[in-house]
């Protein structure tokens, strides 16, 4: 795809939690229109290589890039990178229209009002836009957290950690066509996930770290 | 750095300045306690030293001073820490913004919410103080160019203790020894007026410490803030 996103490389990759050695040898590639689905039991490094190529944290060993630039020195990799974290990072005293405006002005993404709504409504919470976050369910501050994906218009690469958690059925659906969409755009993506696929996500590679050393 | 590069950093700046602004305004008792505490602690003083004018007005200077400086380090010791828990953090270092930007702008928002207010209700607890009003002229001025060098380490103090337990009290440890040079300036200058001398010297070395502070605090407070959450 030409117009895609550049591959995201890892060779030899090692991460390192305390003394532990999480994995280590790790080597991948990811290209655009590429998704990329991580498994593997509780504690087994998920999180941890979302994090190395989010460049969050650093490698004990081995290195990332982004199409053949160093990933944390890469300017179009800082643009281009979106990452959603196991926590929404949503202000509890804020509306979920100003969390999603601030998190959009952030990321330099389109923050006009109308935007905002329809991504919102395309999230399903367009009845909950002025309403503080405190008062919403987890299941619905997760959707203001993915709300975000729909403000991207750029392909990119999408960093996700347990996107569906807390996501009703139809929350799953619309998230697998946001994902799908996606990565026909010329996007790629990363995510972990401990649930089984749901019927609806798009095809993704599978990348089972409890098959490693 | 391009043109799209310098914008990035405007708008994160002003986006995160703004947020923190709207978030105190929906808790304004939280906003108001800095400076309920900075005016407790400044009326103990007439109870523990005697209510003699002379005496009070000697000391006023550098009680004033030393309540601001605890003021402010009590409330930076939570700059980060809500950020740092609900994953708001992670996103403000990952935006295209630099994260000396971010720093700045959470620095700017802390003396909004917390230094601006001292330096407004300063003359009036000075008056408290039997302080003459050339000298209360001159505390508030000093406490202007004083209190953003407090912001701007106190944010420093919170990105190094962030995610420890007992932050709160290493901060004032480590961070009190570095506001010292503020407070000497700030409070000189007082002394300095009081005894008919120039107050000129006290506001260069307060002016110079706030700018060598505003060029390299946040560097340092970013720097922490990338270890943190690493």
């Amino acid at each position: 795809m030409i117009a895609g996103v550049p591959d995201l490389q890892a060779n030899a990759l090692a991460c390192r939690r305390g003394r532990r050695l999480l994995f280590s040898g790790l080597d991948l590639r990811l290209s655009a229109g590429q998704g990329l689905w991580l498994r593997g039991r509780n504690g087994r490094g998920k999180t941890s290589l979302l994090r190395l190529a989010a460049g969050l944290a650093v490698p004990a060993a081995g290195e990332l890039r982004w199409g053949g630039e160093p990933l944390r020195r890469s300017a179009a990799f800082r643009r281009q990178r979106v990452w959603l974290g196991h926590h929404n990072a949503l202000k509890e005293d804020l509306s979920v229209t100003e969390n999603l405006a601030f998190l959009a002005r952030l990321q330099g993404r389109r923050h006009d009002s109308a935007s905002l709504a329809a991504a919102l409504a395309a999230a399903g919470m367009a009845e909950r836009a002025g309403a503080a976050v405190r008062t919403l369910s987890q299941g619905q501050r997760r959707r203001v957290a993915l709300a975000r994906l729909v403000l991207e218009d750029q392909p990119g690469l999408w960093l996700l950690d347990e996107p569906y958690d807390a996501l009703d059925v139809d929350g799953m659906a619309w998230l697998g066509g946001l994902i799908a969409a996606h990565l026909a755009r010329g996007g790629s993506l990363m995510f972990a996930s401990h649930l089984a696929a749901p019927a609806t996500a798009p095809v993704v590679d599978l990348l089972d770290l409890d098959g490693r050393e | 750095m391009n043109d799209a590069g310098e914008h990035a950093h405007e708008l994160g700046f002003a986006a995160l300045f703004a947020r923190d602004l709207r978030l105190a305004s929906r808790r304004r008792i939280d906003a108001l306690l800095p400076l309920g505490f900075f005016g407790v602690a400044v009326s103990l003083f007439p109870f523990g030293v005697g209510p003699e004018p002379q005496m009070l007005r000697q000391i006023a200077a550098g009680v004033l001073w030393v309540s601001a400086l605890l003021a402010t380090m009590l409330s930076v010791a939570t700059l980060y820490s809500g950020d740092h828990a609900d994953g708001s953090l992670e996103q403000m270092l990952l935006s295209p913004c630099s994260p000396f930007a971010l720093a700045s702008a959470k620095a700017a928002a802390h003396w909004c919410l917390t230094g601006a207010p001292l330096v407004l209700g300063a003359p009036l607890f000075g008056v408290m103080m039997d302080m003459a009003p050339l000298s209360l002229a001159v505390l508030t001025a000093s406490l202007l160019l004083g209190t953003p060098i407090l912001s701007l380490l106190g944010g420093l103090g919170a990105a190094l203790t962030l995610g420890l337990r007992s932050g709160g009290v290493l901060l004032i440890l480590l961070i009190l020894p570095l506001a010292v040079p503020a407070l000497i300036f700030g409070a000189g200058a007082v002394g300095a007026s009081d005894a008919g001398l120039s107050v000129e010297g006290h506001f260069s070395l307060l002016g110079a410490l706030l700018l060598f502070t505003t060029l390299t605090a946040p560097w340092a407070t970013a720097a922490a803030l990338r270890i943190a959450v690493e």
